[in-house]
């Protein structure tokens, strides 16, 4: 899978580099805006206040 | 490639993913939201001091002293609008929080500006009873992540733009999370107590669990006017966000 993924990003092995640390921050940026808060908030906020 | 190889990199892949998530969970939730929380809080504070405010050169020469005077009643905050200002130094020394009206989920414990927020039910900041709050004791900034650590005597600050109302933490309670009784205006009092003001901060316990509820005490014990000054074990942050 990421051997694919490594031969479909076009130019040489630095710009390829440059690109996978690019999506690879895109992606963790992704994953702690959108994501994570969303699976927190639907699956893992505990109810602090009393009934 | 080999299925078992695609397989690898597929359980690769989710470990990776499941560490980050508990990464962002347990550390990096809390710190950030917790510092977007105190930010607001600071706009807050900000918003009071007037533009010829001057705080002291050295805070720690500060000599106001809590007054016996009435304290203003706060009965008019709007919910999930943030209205006063929580100082709890056990919780660290740079420890302010908004405290906004009302306890929703989504408007207030989980907002990235709020946190802590005052039960509908409780009585009004600065009237007689039980001014009573709640936090997330773990996650979305954790502002009672430290409410197991309060010790006797610790001071309980909560701010308003006339000024400062002081409490000191008494005791730690522990009950289930329908015992709602303890926010009743006298706690544990089959009786009213004229001029008997008290703080309640709930939580849930123990942390990353809903299964019961810890309850920390204080009670009133002044009104620092902003004209004299705020209280000394505060000065240096309210100083510093100025």
């Amino acid at each position: 899978m990421y051997a694919a993924l490594w031969k479909l990003l076009p130019g040489g092995k630095a710009l390829k580099i440059l690109q996978v640390l690019l999506i690879t921050a895109a992606y963790v940026f992704v994953l702690f805006e959108f994501v994570f808060p969303f699976i927190a908030q639907t699956f893992l906020t505990e109810r602090s206040t009393l009934d | 490639m080999d299925s078992i190889g695609i397989a690898g990199e597929w359980f690769l892949t989710a470990g990776v993913l499941i560490g980050l998530f508990l990464f962002w969970y347990l550390v990096l939730n809390d710190s950030i939201q917790g510092e977007n929380q105190k930010q607001s809080a600071v706009s807050l504070l900000r918003t009071w001091q007037a533009p010829d405010y001057a705080p002291q050169d050295d805070p720690s020469a500060s000599n106001a002293r809590p007054t016996s005077l009435q304290p203003p009643v706060i009965d008019s905050a709007l919910e999930g609008q943030a209205f006063a200002l929580l100082y709890v130094p056990r919780f660290g020394d740079d420890y302010v929080r908004n405290i906004a009206e009302g306890v929703d989920l989504d408007t207030v414990l989980n907002s990235r500006t709020l946190g802590v927020g005052r039960y509908l039910q409780s009585d009004p900041l600065g009237a007689d009873g039980n001014f009573a709050l709640a936090g997330h004791r773990n996650s979305w900034g954790a502002p009672f992540g430290n409410i197991g650590e309060l010790r006797l005597g610790d001071r309980i600050y909560v701010e308003i733009k006339q000024g400062w109302y002081s409490y000191q933490f008494r005791n730690l309670e522990y009950v289930w999370a329908n015992e709602g009784e303890v926010l009743n205006s006298f706690p544990r009092l089959k009786t009213e107590v004229p001029d008997s003001r008290v703080i309640t901060l709930t939580s849930c316990h123990p942390k990353f669990s809903e299964a019961e509820r810890i309850i920390a005490y204080g009670v009133y014990e002044g009104w620092y006017p902003r004209e004299n000054g705020p209280p000394q074990e505060i000065a240096e942050l309210v100083k510093g966000v100025n």
